[in-house]
């Protein structure tokens, strides 16, 4: 099984290749099903070198495989080449195993679909650059994957391009597909500028990008919160909080909603968000020599965490909701890095795939149902129509919102005692009341939708504002029903890792946490010395924060109360400020994108169009007129010539003569 | 007494008048003249140095002089019967072909 871990991202590369040649022509089934057996090809390759990796001892869990030296100039050397420990080889068993299950599920949900092969060529290629992020072992190599499934989440988001308005039975207003997808690349570009300029910073001062001897030289190079470490662990964190949705760079995930519900699951709840979380947890000697640049990645994250949750208290679209969930539990996992506790950090990425996944796919086996409508004031009752789908998201409920059993509670609690026992009493206090905000907003999620009795009716014909009702998506009327097997085998296998995939990383107190110990040789050891009666008081709190959440969800929306309503009434600032997301798109519109605009057309128009274009043109037209001037000497006139061989002649003569 | 300068003097005023010749008048022959004129003046100044310094390599060199002289009077010709026949004008003026 030596070098053979190039397999890994190979299978979805070529994958991506065959359905971006010939997809088109291949029948339905084919293209789609391909794309699941290289994903599931990946996935068994991956298991295999899980399973090798396993069975070295603790203290030599790495294997190391170069395929070719990419680029050598001078000094600077960067190799194609793989490397896997435990921490990547937790990571591509997700990606692979979680991608798997969404491949299945999408051959069911996009087969109305008149560009499969679009859509799984896209996937594909976005699970092989993935791979090739959390697989690479050089920041240039990892580079390459980060922009990689920026790029095929541009594609994926924008995947019906065609389309201006997405919203099916609301008034509201979304950004168009188009829009969205470029919105998420330009945003991310500024964020991957932080990162080059990160890399850049490390090639300067380290002379090398690879891992290994990136981590062992910085040790010596660095000395504990040197500015030059801060400032690099800094702009490579600006990079993670464009990718991973942190503040302020997470405005484009909400709007990446517009893109199909297969993509929200794997690229923006499961994987491509994490991979700053990935990142920043591989680079964890710098930011343990960077204490600065940690405080602010925990500030970070619990800030982001909270805006987030606040904001996902009033959304009404389903997915919407779901997107500020993952925005506010990526905050979790930048809370858990900053503090130290990068097992946590992962642990919960792990555990946060599997449940925000499993409710995605959820929410889209609802829209399926429901023609694509998915504004909550407008479902109900789902709950006796789609048992399973019901189930399943329950499940990801209960461990989005921290309840002991599930695999969220796990995860979460020991992020939060890290957050208290490394005595950032303040963040973890905002911690708790984000858990609260969790549970109730997904709870509201899960009552609104499957709850009460159905807000529609059977029948009834729902359109895309500002559509006509006879066009061929709309004529159909609302017929509910359970999701097809492709589409719900998936999000039953995705429950129950929601359930159990939390065993693995016990508490102290409760017994031996192996997911930490598996990830120790690569983290380091970060034992928190916790007296026992403080952590069971730290897990009752988060317990109880849990149930709270609940219960307030019960209280507002079980029965047809008018608490919520009157809440808005009375409050009616909060509830603008909350409702239009703190202003945030406007703010960044005005203050950034206009003058951008701004300062990009007086480059185009003055700069470029007139004075370069004024350089060139009049360099030409100088040129034509000294040609056309010298041109009137051949006049053809042999006198002419005469006379001028004749003055050539004296001159000459009379120089000659002059000199001697 | 004549000295080497009258002959040198008689030469230059040669050699300008058929200079002139040669960018005044607009018949090929009358320039062929003037060409002839240059020439002859050229082959005095030599036979005038050759006798005052009493060196006989100017006189040789007059030969190859006349020699090219009529040569090039030869093929001259040769080219004015051509355009003659081509254009039934010889005036140097509208032998303009490669204006432009």
């Amino acid at each position: 099984m030596s070098q053979s871990l190039w397999l890994i991202p190979a299978f979805p590369l070529l994958g991506a290749i065959i359905n971006l040649v010939v997809g088109r022509r291949l029948p339905r089934a084919i293209s789609s099903w391909l794309a699941v057996l290289t994903v599931a090809a990946s996935f068994g390759v991956s298991a295999l070198a899980f399973f090798n990796l396993t069975a070295l001892p603790a203290e030599e869990r790495v294997i190391h495989e170069t395929l070719y030296n990419w680029i050598g100039v001078g000094s600077f050397s960067a190799n194609v080449g793989f490397w896997l420990d435990p921490l990547s080889a937790i990571m591509i068993l997700v990606v692979t195993g979680v991608g798997l299950l969404i491949h299945i599920y999408a051959v069911g949900y996009m087969e109305h679909d008149p560009d499969y092969a679009r859509f799984f060529m896209a996937m594909n290629l976005f699970v092989f650059a993935m791979l090739m992020l959390v697989l690479a072992d050089n920041y240039l190599l990892m580079f390459l994957g980060w922009e990689g499934v920026g790029v095929c989440s541009y594609l994926l988001i924008g995947f019906w391009y065609y389309r201006d308005n997405i919203a099916v039975g609301t008034d509201e207003k979304f950004l168009s597909p188009r829009s969205s997808g470029t919105k998420a690349f330009v945003v991310n570009r500024v964020g991957d500028f932080g990162f080059t300029l990160g890399i850049i910073l490390m090639f300067w001062t380290l002379g090398t990008l690879s891992f290994d001897k990136v981590f062992a030289q910085a040790q010596t190079a660095f000395t504990v919160g040197a500015p030059v470490v801060t400032i690099m662990t800094l702009l490579l964190f600006l990079g993670a909080t464009g990718k991973s949705a942190q503040v302020p760079l997470f405005i484009w995930l909400p709007d990446a909603m517009a893109g199909p519900t297969p993509v929200s699951a794997l690229i923006h709840a499961a994987t491509m968000v994490t991979a700053g979380v990935y990142m920043i947890a591989r680079s964890h000697v710098l930011y343990e020599l960077a204490p600065f640049t940690m405080e602010v990645v925990a500030v970070i994250g619990v800030l982001t965490a909270f805006i987030a949750a606040t904001i996902a208290l009033v959304q009404n679209d389903l997915k919407r909701v779901l997107a500020y969930s993952t925005v506010s539990q990526l905050g979790y996992m930048m809370f858990a890095l900053g503090v130290g506790a990068f097992g946590a950090g992962i642990f919960h990425l792990m555990t946060h795939a599997f449940f925000k996944a499993l409710l995605f796919l959820s929410a889209g086996a609802v829209m399926h149902a429901m023609n694509d409508m998915l504004d909550m004031r407008r479902l109900g009752g789902l709950r006796h129509i789609m048992p399973i789908t019901f189930w399943t998201f329950l499940i990801g409920a209960l461990a989005l919102s921290g309840v002991p059993l599930f695999s969220g509670f796990f995860s979460k609690d020991e992020i939060l005692t890290a957050g208290f026992a490394t005595g950032h009493i303040g963040l973890w206090i905002v911690g708790v009341l984000v858990a609260m905000m969790t549970a109730f907003y997904v709870f509201r999620a899960v009552i609104l939708t499957f709850g009460g009795a159905p807000r529609w009716k059977e029948g009834e014909v729902v359109t895309v504002a500002g559509e006509h009702a006879d066009d061929a998506h709309g004529a159909k009327g609302l017929h509910p029903h359970e999701a097809k097997p492709v589409m719900w085998i998936p999000l039953v296998i995705l429950a129950v890792l929601s359930v159990i995939g939390g065993y693995i990383g016990l508490p102290a107190v409760i017994g031996p946490n192996q997911f930490a110990d598996f990830v120790a040789p690569v983290l380091g050891e970060h034992a928190m010395e916790i007296a026992p009666e403080l952590e069971w008081t730290l897990i009752a709190i988060s317990v109880a924060a849990a149930f709270i959440g609940i219960l307030v969800a019960l209280w507002f929306y079980v029965g047809n109360r008018e608490i919520p309503a009157r809440l808005a009434r009375y409050y009616p600032w909060l509830y603008a400020l909350l409702a239009n997301k703190y202003w945030v798109d406007p703010i960044y519109d005005y203050l950034i994108a206009r003058p951008g605009r701004w300062l990009a057309n007086a480059f185009w128009i003055d700069i470029d169009g007139r004075v370069i274009n004024g350089i060139a043109d009049g360099l030409g037209n100088g040129f034509r007129g000294v040609g056309s001037r010298l041109r009137t000497l051949q006049s053809g006139y042999a006198r002419g010539y005469a006379l001028a061989m004749l003055i050539g002649i004296v001159v000459v003569i009379a120089l000659v003569v002059m000199r001697t | 007494m004549l000295t080497v300068t009258h002959y040198t003097i008689l030469s230059a005023i040669l050699f300008s008048i058929g200079a002139v010749t040669v960018l005044v008048r607009r018949n090929p022959l009358i320039m062929f003249m003037g060409i002839e004129l240059m020439l002859n003046a050229v082959n005095l100044a030599f036979v005038a140095f050759s006798r005052y310094l009493n060196n006989m390599d100017g006189q040789v060199f007059v030969f190859i002089v006349l020699t090219v002289a009529a040569a090039e009077v030869a093929v001259g010709l040769a080219l004015v019967v051509a355009i003659f026949r081509a254009r039934d004008n010889v005036d140097v003026d509208e032998i303009d072909l490669l204006k432009g």
